[in-house]
C-alpha cells in the first residue's frame, strides 16, 4: 500500500468539534490504513477535546475544482444579485420581512 | 485566477491567501517549502531536549505536564509536514533531509539542556521566542502554512506558561534554586535572542519575504519585542538578565541591550555546536528502531486489504 518512497497513504482529516455541527477539514496525515489513520488524526488533531467525531478520506479520492475553472464554475452567480433579499427595496412603512 | 508573477504580486499586495493548487512563481513555493519544513524539523528535533528530562522531572504532575508538551512538540511538526506537502514535496524527502543533516533546523536545540531550571528557561524564552515569531505567521499569505500556525500559536501559550511557572517555583526555593534558575537564564538568553536570526542589515531573505506576506516583521524588530517582553517578566521573580548594556532607554521607549555574540550564531549554525552530532545521531537512531513498526504496519495493511478480497 505504500508508494515507491515508503510514504503511507496521505489521508485528509475532518473533524466534527461538536454535535450538531459539520465536520471540517483540519490538514492531513499518512497512515498505513483506516484505522491507524483515525488514531493517528485522535492524537495528532483533538488533544484539547477539539473534536467528537473523525472522518478519514485517502487523499487521492477526493477530486477537486481546479482554481483555472473557478470563473466558469463560480463567475455566473455574480449577475444573479436578485437572489439575495436586499436586492428588493421595501416601501419605508414596511419594516420587516 | 492567477496567471502572472503580476497577478500574484497585486493578489498577494491585497491580503487574499494562496490555496496549494493557486499558480505562484516558483521562488514563492521554494522559499515555503524550505520554511515551513525546517520549521517542521526544529519542533521535531526540539522534542530531544526535553524528551530527556522526562523521567528526571521532579513531581508526577510536572512529568504529565512535560510529557503532554513534548507531545505537542510532535503535533506542531506534523502540521507542519502537512502544510509543506501541499507544496508538492514528499513527506520522506523531507525526512531523509533532516537526517542526512542537509536540512537546517533551529539552532537553539543544539545547546545541552544541564539541569531542571533549563526545562524552565526553555519553555519561558526559548517558546517564549517561538511565539513572537510565530505570532504573524498565523497572517502569512499562503494559507495551509497560515492555518498551521493558528492551532500551533493557541498551543504554545500553555509551553511558554510551564516554562516561566518553573521558574518562579525555582525562585521560591533555597539559594541553591534561586542559583539554577539564574544560571538556566544566563545560559539560555543570548541563544533566545538569536532565534530570531541574522541582524535585519545581514538579512538575506527578509525584503522578498515581506513583500510575498511570508513575513510581516524583521528580525530585529521581534528581537526588540523579545527584550521588552522578558526583562518585567525577570525582574519580576528576581532574576537578573545577562547583560550588563541592558537599560531602559525613555527616548526610543524599548530597552537598549547588548550585541549579540554573531561568531556564536553562525558557528552553530554550521553545524559546530554543541551538540548538533549528538540531536542528528539520536534522530537517526530513533528513526531506524522505528523501521519494523513502519514495515509491520504496512504489511498488516496489505494483509488486510487480501482478506478483504
Amino acid at each position: 500500500m505504500s508508494d515507491t518512497k515508503n510514504n503511507w497513504p496521505l489521508w485528509e482529516v475532518f473533524i466534527r468539534s461538536k454535535q450538531g455541527l459539520g465536520h471540517k477539514h483540519v490538514g492531513s496525515l499518512h497512515a498505513s490504513d483506516a484505522e491507524m489513520a483515525i488514531g493517528n488524526a485522535r492524537d495528532v488533531y483533538t488533544r484539547r477535546q477539539e473534536g467528537v467525531s473523525i472522518w478519514v478520506v485517502p487523499s487521492e479520492s477526493i477530486s477537486a475544482s481546479s482554481p483555472k475553472d473557478s470563473e466558469a464554475l463560480f463567475d455566473p452567480a455574480n449577475d444573479k444579485v436578485y437572489r439575495h433579499p436586499t436586492f428588493f427595496v421595501l416601501p419605508d412603512e414596511v419594516n420587516h420581512m | 485566477m492567477i496567471q502572472t508573477v503580476e497577478q500574484f504580486d497585486a493578489y498577494v499586495a491585497a491580503e487574499k491567501k494562496i490555496e496549494p493548487k493557486d499558480w505562484m512563481p516558483d521562488g514563492y513555493r521554494k522559499t515555503l517549502i524550505r520554511q515551513i519544513s525546517q520549521h517542521a524539523h526544529s519542533e521535531v528535533v526540539g522534542m530531544l531536549p526535553e524528551g530527556n528530562w522526562i523521567t528526571r522531572a521532579p513531581s508526577l504532575q510536572r512529568k504529565a505536564i512535560l510529557l503532554a508538551k513534548v507531545q505537542d512538540e510532535a503535533g506542531h511538526g506534523l502540521y507542519l509536514y502537512s502544510a509543506a506537502e501541499t507544496l508538492g514535496v514528499e513527506r520522506s524527502d523531507l525526512v531523509d533531509d533532516l537526517l542526512s543533516g542537509k536540512a537546517k533546523y533551529s539552532s537553539i536545540f543544539n545547546y545541552p539542556v544541564l539541569t531542571w531550571a533549563d526545562i524552565g528557561a526553555i519553555g519561558w524564552l526559548v517558546d517564549g521566542a517561538a511565539i513572537l515569531n510565530q505570532v504573524p505567521l498565523c497572517r502569512c499569505s499562503y494559507g495551509p502554512y497560515s492555518r498551521s500556525m493558528i492551532r500551533v500559536c493557541k498551543e504554545e501559550s500553555f509551553h511558554q506558561r510551564q516554562g516561566y511557572s518553573i521558574m518562579v517555583e525555582l525562585m521560591k526555593g533555597n539559594e541553591a534554586q534561586r542559583e539554577m534558575a539564574q544560571d538556566a537564564l544566563n545560559r539560555w538568553w543570548w541563544p533566545s535572542l538569536m532565534m530570531f536570526g541574522p541582524s535585519d542589515k545581514d538579512s538575506e531573505h527578509s525584503s522578498q519575504n515581506m513583500k510575498w506576506k511570508i513575513k510581516r516583521f524583521t528580525n530585529d524588530e521581534l528581537r526588540q519585542r523579545m527584550v521588552d517582553m522578558t526583562v518585567p517578566q525577570a525582574e519580576c521573580i528576581g532574576l537578573k538578565m545577562p547583560d550588563k548594556e541592558l537599560k531602559w532607554n525613555d527616548e526610543t521607549g524599548h530597552h537598549d541591550f547588548g550585541e549579540i555574540d554573531w561568531d556564536e550564531f553562525y558557528n552553530v549554525l554550521a553545524g559546530n555546536g554543541p551538540c548538533n552530532e549528538e540531536r542528528l545521531a539520536v534522530r537517526n537512531k530513533a528513526h531506524d528502531d522505528g523501521a519494523w513498526v513502519r514495515e509491520a504496519a504496512v504489511a498488516y495493511a496489505d494483509k488486510k486489504k487480501k482478506t478483504k478480497g
